[in-house]
């Protein structure tokens, strides 16, 4: 079991974000997560990277705690603000091997150099950036922003990779593209992916997994009062259109593309 | 007829506009000096163009009679040594109590409140104290400079480390980097380009600081001069050495802008 989560609470102060989440993660799952605006997947994400601490309960990471600061072993790709502004492509993705590799000066030389080189422009080639390779991230499209801040996430081989909305503000077509890569580079790689996302339809067809946060208890008089919890843990591609219909109520969620969302 | 506000001026007729104002002064000014001149040709106030070069080149090419020294490149020398040490001290002491207070919160708990308080005194305020403390020498003049503008330095180096995106930071982290590597490889080089911003509009107050010093307690300097020569109502020095002075701090304005689009092409290219 990779990650397990046993009856996990999220408070700050009063306020309840998420209750009582009970939760199993194989390596090599693919898990896309629904669910309201400000429900608290991010919160979800922030505690597995180990940016928040559980306020109940216990979170495991293969077994033993979860480390609680960020480290090599979960990567992360935000929806945006991923890559660094003042690196040019090629270097946003060597910084990873210099990170590791020269502690003190952060800056690797000579043949140490062209073997982290050789291993970065590899994995440039690996989310198609090769003819980006010198441009900074001012210079690349939102897309290519993206790709190159996955190239970077994976130069760790992290254990698992958390995506949250990395490709919310993408238009539809290119979207379409980072998906055929993710999920190539999922399987190629075998990986395991938590990928937030407000499209419903990423989130039935993209993994394997797809897990909806929702609120079960309500208190009109104190709305912060309970916390989202997981509502619906299905495999991915096997649901039932009312399912569907349910999950979209209860979310609220648009579904991007809709005319050939059966098809 | 289009509304003035979405009127501009052509490339050339804006560059002859920006100067026309300065043509006015200088016009202004010589029909002035010559009214004055023609009732009493020795009257030091307005002195004529031709007065205040030929003062200024003696100055810049003529041994003092008194000490031996070419003036006005020994006050400039004094004057710049002072300017150069206040200034490169405060950027250092920015970048490094900056760094620190924005990025690591023990450091920023401990130090901001501090950098606040120290920020609100007024420096010219405990100018005699630095006498008092480091004597008239050298020194207090430089610590006063530092004193003037390290902590609207510290401040804005401080403020743009804690602007960096925390995602930045995480993403560090999850690519191994350890604390000292995020400050040498993540936030220093982009913090450096709004230092040299930060010090660039700083330098006005360091200049401020510097003359103000001189003109108290010194031997040689630009604010020093300007002030012997006060009393001899000596115009055709000062005049030139304000011009001096001002064609100076413009250049160092020039150069820590050109140095910002040269050394980080990605700077101004942020969205
Ligand atoms: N540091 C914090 N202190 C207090 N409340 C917080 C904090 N971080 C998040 N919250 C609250 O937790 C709730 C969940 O926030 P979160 O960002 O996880 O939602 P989300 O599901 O990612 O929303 P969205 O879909 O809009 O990204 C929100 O109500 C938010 O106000
Ligand atoms: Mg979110």
């Amino acid at each position: 079991m990779i990650v397990t989560f046993r009856n996990v609470w999220k408070t700050y102060g009063r306020d309840v974000v998420l209750e009582r989440l009970n939760l199993e993660v194989q390596a090599g799952e693919f898990i896309t997560i629904v669910g309201a605006s400000g429900c608290g997947k991010t919160t979800f994400l922030r505690m597995l990277l180990g940016e928040e601490t559980a306020s109940r309960g216990d979170m495991l990471l293969e077994g033993a705690p979860m480390p609680s600061e960020p480290g090599p072993d979960r990567g992360v790709v935000f929806q945006k603000y991923s890559v660094f502004p003042h690196l040019n492509a090629l270097d946003n993705v060597l910084v990873a091997e210099e990170f590791a590799r020269a502690r003190l000066t952060g800056r690797l030389f000579g043949r140490v150099r062209q073997r982290a080189r050789a291993k970065a422009l590899e994995m440039l080639e690996a989310v198609g950036l090769t003819h980006a390779v010198k441009k900074y991230p001012h210079e690349l499209s939102g897309g290519m922003q993206q790709r190159l801040a996955i190239a970077q996430a994976l130069m760790k081989n992290p254990k698992i990779l958390l995506l949250d909305e990395p490709f919310g503000a993408l238009d539809p077509g290119i979207r379409r593209d980072m998906h055929a890569l993710i999920l190539d580079l999922w399987r190629r790689r075998r990986l395991t992916i938590f990928m937030v996302t407000h499209d419903l339809k990423e989130g039935f067809y993209l993994g394997t997994r797809l897990l909806v946060f929702d609120k079960v208890r309500h208190d009109p008089q104190a709305p912060n009062a309970y916390g989202a919890n997981i509502t619906y843990d299905i495999p991915v591609g096997r649901v039932e259109p009312e399912v569907l219909e349910e999950i979209r109520d209860q979310t609220g969620l648009p579904v991007a593309g809709e005319a050939g969302f059966r098809g | 007829m289009k509304r003035l506000v979405n009127q501009h001026p052509p490339r050339t007729i804006g560059y002859l506009l920006g100067l026309l104002p300065f043509v006015l002064l200088l016009l202004a000014y010589v029909a002035a000096s010559a009214a004055r001149l023609a009732e009493n040709p020795n009257d030091p106030l307005l002195p004529s163009l031709g007065t205040m070069f030929e003062t200024f080149w003696r100055l810049a090419t003529e041994p003092s009679r008194r000490t031996g020294e070419l003036v006005l490149w020994v006050d400039t020398a004094a004057s710049l040594t002072r300017l150069a040490l206040g200034v490169g001290i405060s950027m250092l002491m920015g970048l490094v109590v900056g760094i620190l207070a924005g990025l690591i919160p023990y450091a920023g708990r401990t130090l901001s409140p501090l950098i606040t308080a120290v920020a609100m005194i007024p420096p010219l305020a405990v100018l005699p104290i630095l006498f008092i403390t480091f004597g008239v020498g050298e020194l207090a003049k430089v610590v006063l400079i530092v004193f003037g503008i390290a902590p609207f330095i510290i401040r804005d180096v401080q403020q743009r480390v804690e602007e960096l995106p925390t995602e930045q930071l995480i993403k560090a982290q999850t690519l191994g980097a350890s604390s000292w590597l995020i400050v040498l490889r993540v936030v220093l080089p982009q913090v450096f380009p709004r230092l040299l911003d930060a010090t660039r509009l700083a330098l006005g107050a360091a200049w401020l600081f510097l003359i103000a010093s001189e003109a108290i307690a010194a031997t040689e300097g630009l604010g020093y001069r300007i002030f012997l020569v006060r009393r001899f109502m000596d115009m055709a020095t000062i005049l030139p050495y304000v011009v001096w002075i001002t064609l100076l701090a413009f250049l160092f304005d020039l150069l820590l802008r050109l140095a910002n689009r040269w050394l980080f092409p990605w700077y101004g290219g942020r969205r």
